[in-house]
């Protein structure tokens, strides 16, 4: 009997011990985030010039994009090769009503090279800058929801789900292409020329705004996947990654999980597409060729999946990689891009995050002569007797 | 008595290849059945039906008197149907306590799970269950670091979660050392006083443990025989389909 | 009628470029369960190889011009399953069971095969010889070593450094040579030219049947019995199937499973290479080929099911035939003649492109799959869903 009460005693410590250190980890974090977030919004707009900020500003709507691919695969183990449709419909939604800034009555002028009169009715709804935010939000989500419930329902998934969403994706490509007469075809639309609350988009004051926009909407949205992925909501995702089956035998229905994780990543993915257009002054349908959406998935690779910060600073390394290297050697970054690709499922499956967290802090804590942290059996391993009994055999050796 | 589970003149068949053959089968509520039989007498397909995995081919099944076809998996198992696989299936990058929430969870709606924190009385269930299954002091480790026979009954208790009247355990003690598969067994046979249990095994001295009640002997996806543990034993026919040849007499 | 016939005929032979196209992927993925997305690499390759073979029987003259194209196959083959095989050993072997990954790599080594037709040169040509010899040999140097497993890894990564070093070192002091650094092919897009008795058509059932389109479907019917007989008749077959089924027990019964994988990977990737050297045939070839095959060859796969040719074949038939129809607008004239609804003619006309046709036989691929989920042959029985 004395020997139970000790037992739950001690596990109580350990109970105790937990909350503390997470709620020292926590802290950490708010603080880390707060920090960063005032080095990015703050300082560095007034540091670095204006074309540089455009660039970090879009590299920052790419890692909104790496966030929500992260919450499917990282998080569900849904990899989608098709996250430029959802990216690209948001981008549309706000450049759609961007052209729209003219003169009452009047329609955008590309519109008189195929002798079309009429507003398409889809442009309607797009006059109203508030529909406009919704839908951007809202239309991306429910595409990835149909097309998640269409193919989750019937349990396709594993390999089966990415070539279908690759194939979604060359068939959005291939509509948006082929439709001159509705959204401009191949030419995509330019919003760098146009204005928004009466200023031209391209100006600096708009950039500059975009791009703070950008920094607390990466912040938000990485809450957002933080409050999802804790807490048993992501615990569930974790388990349907590991095992569906037996999900479904425990009483779940993994349908309306991933559904649901495949509509908010996709929302993700147009709130993204949406501030990457107008950092970059033009979407056309070329953002939904299936490189680039492969490329996504990349990011969070190299970042590490299943971590979230892992999906940011992949995007971001990446990203500027390609930026240096794209610009000096033109030749050699698609040679290093696939080299990434194998390097990272080869050698660094756990991508930069998973590896410091599972192997740079020890042997860097080694290094520096500090003891080294616990994973398993932590009641085993710091339990003084233990440590004793250690002693005592290197002792006698 | 009420019938918890009643199997009539049941076929599943793959492609022509009958697993089960029209196999009838019935067992009373508060029962625990063994069921035998050699590879291939289409035990595990047997679970497979019942859980919905696999549709029937022809007859029928009652489960609480109700028809199970064309029942998604999912909801068999909210009506309380649970199963355990026969290599232990917990979810290992979590640890063992979320491991028991996430299956105590008493609504798995997709919102409510979004929403609601555990209350007070599923993280009572789940205190109560971790020391069901002696894993109390390993609560906060992840499933992947416990041992074979800890997994095991890690499952076990995660089906008790579920509050099932009917359990189904798949071959629970397969790669267990004999201390733990008596330990098994032992729980096996505390949860019997207040579930149904239907457990397959190969592991003839495991099942002699657990056996109070009748055992059932499949094979080639019909039934063999039925009955106490000693009569079975003694079955010619029995002993021929595991032996593959008819004892002589004496 | 004869529209129909036509029709018909059009849509076969779309559906054996991609049945060829389909045929190695069927292996690949229905054999090993491997996601290549290198597979159209490896076409455009054999479309390459296709080009080499011509420019070489180019100044022979003309009866051993007209036969280039019957070398040209087995070159093509050659080619690409060498590559193939090469990928298999380097990255693909250690990927098995993980799919998700595989795609991830394959997409690399598409990426990596794409960049080096655009820059292939004898500069870049020779560099990878120097680096492959130093790397290889050094290796084996040090393999003789006893402590050869403690030192391992630490050895890899110091040759990897030091000959990939010598290697760029080596390209950048040449680099100046321009005999050295012209590239073979560049980025523009070459052109194969059919041999004269594969231009031109016959008339026989009249309408313009061109005799490339022939040679293609005949060409996709040998090699459809080629890899049948191979599966079902020879021993390798015999062991393919035999791992397929269970790589456990097949390697305790002593079937070396590291050759059958190698040669599985290989004979899918030569099947690459053919159907490279007949999508050549019509029509220019650039680096970028591939990605034009890629996609639909894997929803004839999906279609038809994994693991099964008979299903293969008729999701590439069926996917070729409603393509042509709807595209071609085909379908849209014969609503027209038969006096549809105005709706379903201004839906057939709104589809009669060939990049909306994909949207709707994309749709429809979708419904299909809401039927049948895992193809027109799934698999049965206890194992197949685990």
């Amino acid at each position: 009997m004395a020997r139970k009460d000790e037992g739950s005693r001690m596990k109580d410590e350990t109970g105790i011990q937990l909350k503390r250190k997470k709620n020292k980890n926590r802290l950490i974090e708010v603080g880390a985030i707060i920090a960063l977030v005032i080095v990015m919004a703050v300082l560095l707009p007034s540091v670095i010039p204006a074309f540089r900020l455009r660039l970090i500003g879009r590299f920052l709507s790419l890692a909104i994009v790496a966030l929500g691919i992260d919450l499917i695969w990282g998080y569900t183990g849904l990899l989608s090769l098709g996250h430029g449709i959802f990216f690209a419909l948001g981008g549309y939604a706000l450049a759609m009503h961007l052209k729209l800034q003219i003169p009452e009555g009047q329609i955008p002028d590309f519109f008189t090279l195929y002798g079309v009169k009429e507003l398409p009715w889809v442009w309607l709804p797009f006059h109203s800058f508030p529909i406009t935010i919704l839908a951007l939000i809202i239309v991306p989500g429910i595409v990835a929801g149909l097309i998640g419930y269409l193919v989750f329902r019937n349990r396709i998934k594993g390999v089966y789900f990415s070539i279908l969403t690759q194939a979604a994706l060359l068939v959005f490509y291939n509509f948006f292409n082929g439709q001159q007469k509705i959204i401009n075809g191949t030419n995509g639309l330019k919003t760098d020329t146009e204005k928004i609350f009466d200023l031209v988009v391209s100006s600096p004051n708009v950039q500059r705004t975009f791009y703070i926009i950008t920094v607390i909407l990466l912040v938000l949205i990485y809450l957002l996947c933080r409050w999802l992925t804790t807490g048993r909501f992501g615990r569930l995702l974790m388990a349907i990654r590991d095992d569906e089956t037996r999900v479904r035998f425990s009483g779940y229905d993994p349908t309306g999980y991933k559904v649901l994780v495949f509509a908010i990543s996709g929302t993700i993915a147009g709130i993204a597409g949406a501030l990457y257009t107008v950092q970059t002054g033009i979407i056309t349908p070329s953002i939904m060729q299936v490189a680039f959406s492969i490329e996504m998935v990349i990011w969070v690779a190299v970042g590490g999946r299943g971590t979230l910060i892992g999906a940011i600073i992949g995007t971001m390394l990446v990203r500027l990689a390609q930026t240096f290297l794209s610009e000096s050697f033109p030749e050699i970054w698609l040679f290093f891009q696939g080299a990434l690709f194998l390097i990272v499922v080869t050698v660094l499956p756990d991508g930069i995050v998973g590896w410091w967290t599972g192997y740079g802090w020890d042997k860097l804590r080694s290094l520096l002569g500090l003891k080294r942290s616990v994973v398993t059996y932590p009641s085993l391993a710091e339990d003084p007797e233990v440590q004793r009994e250690i002693g005592e055999i290197s002792e006698n050796k | 008595m009420s019938k918890i589970l009643e199997i009539e003149d049941l076929t599943v068949s793959f492609d022509g290849f009958k697993a089960l053959n029209n196999l009838n089968f019935s067992m009373n509520t508060g029962e625990l059945r063994v069921i035998i039989g050699p590879n291939g007498a289409g035990k595990t397909t047997f679970l497979d039906v019942i859980t919905g995995k696999v549709q029937p081919t022809e007859g029928r099944v009652l489960f609480k008197g109700k028809n199970l076809k064309k029942i998604p998996e999912f909801k068999i198992a909210r009506m309380g149907i649970g199963r355990k696989f026969q290599t232990p299936r917990v979810y290992l990058n979590l640890t063992v306590r979320e491991n028991l929430d996430l299956v105590c969870n008493s609504n798995k709606n997709v919102f409510s799970t979004l929403f609601s924190r555990p209350n007070n009385n599923e993280t009572r269930t789940v205190g109560g269950l971790l020391e069901t299954i002696g894993l109390d002091t390993k609560a906060n480790l992840q499933a992947n670091l416990l041992s074979h026979g800890e997994k095991q009954r890690l499952e076990i208790g995660m089906l008790v979660a579920q509050s099932p009247d009917l359990l189904l355990v798949d071959e629970p003690a397969a790669g267990l050392t004999d201390e733990e598969t008596e330990n098994v067994g032992a729980l096996l046979l505390s949860l019997a006083e207040s579930h149904s249990i239907i457990a397959i095994e190969h592991d003839m001295e495991f099942v002699r443990q657990i056996a109070n009640d009748k055992v059932t002997v499949l094979h080639q996806g019909a039934l063999l025989c039925e009955g106490r543990m000693d009569d079975v034993q003694n079955d010619p026919r029995v002993i021929e389909v595991y032996l593959g040849e008819t004892p002589t007499t004496s | 009628m004869s529209t129909l016939v036509e029709g018909l005929f059009n849509g076969f032979s779309i559906g054996s470029v991609l049945l060829i196209a389909a045929l190695g992927l069927a292996i690949v993925f229905g054999l090993m369960g491997v996601i290549n997305l290198a597979h159209g690499e490896l076409m455009m390759l054999g479309a390459y190889a296709t080009f080499v073979v011509q420019n070489i029987f180019k100044p022979l003259g003309e009866p051993w011009f007209s036969l280039y194209i019957i070398v040209a196959i087995p070159v093509a083959f050659i080619v690409s399953a060498t590559v193939g095989l090469i990928l298999e050993r380097g990255a693909i072997r250690f990927l098995y069971g993980r799919p998700l990954e595989t795609l991830l790599a394959t997409w690399g080594i598409s990426l990596i095969l794409r960049q080096f037709v655009r820059s292939v040169d004898w500069l870049l040509f020779i560099s990878i010889g120097v680096f492959c010899l130093l790397f290889f040999g050094g290796m084996k140097l040090v393999k003789r070593r006893n402590d050869w497993l403690r030192i391992k890894n630490k050895v890899i990564a110091l040759l990897l450094f030091l000959s990939g070093g010598i290697a760029i070192a080596f390209n950048s002091l040449l680099s100046s040579n321009s005999t050295l650094t012209k590239p073979w092919f560049s980025a523009r897009n070459v052109d194969v030219t059919a041999p004269s008795w594969l231009r031109g058509g016959t008339d026989a059932l009249g309408f313009q049947i061109p005799y490339a389109r022939l040679f293609i479907i005949v060409l996709t019917i040998i090699c459809l019995i080629g890899v049948y007989w191979f599966l079902q008749r020879s021993t390798w077959g015999l062991k393919i199937r035999a791992v397929t089924q269970n790589r456990t027990m097949s390697s305790c019964l002593g079937i070396p499973t590291d050759k059958v994988d190698a040669l599985t990977f290989a004979l899918g990737t030569g099947m690459a290479g053919v159907a490279g050297c007949a999508v050549s045939l019509l029509g220019s070839v650039g680096p970028n080929t591939g990605q034009n095959y890629i996609v639909d060859t894997f929803m004839v796969v999906v279609v038809g099911g994994v693991g099964n040719l008979l299903g293969t074949v008729l999701a590439a038939m069926g996917i070729g035939v409603l393509n042509y129809l709807i595209g071609s607008g085909t379908l849209a004239l014969m609503l027209t003649n038969i006096n549809a609804p105005q709706g379903a003619l201004d839906l057939a006309f709104f589809f009669a492109n060939s990049s909306m046709a994909k949207v709707m036989v994309f749709a429809l691929i979708i419904v299909f799959l809401q039927i049948k989920p895992a193809g027109l042959f799934p698999q049965k029985g206890r194992t197949a869903e685990l």
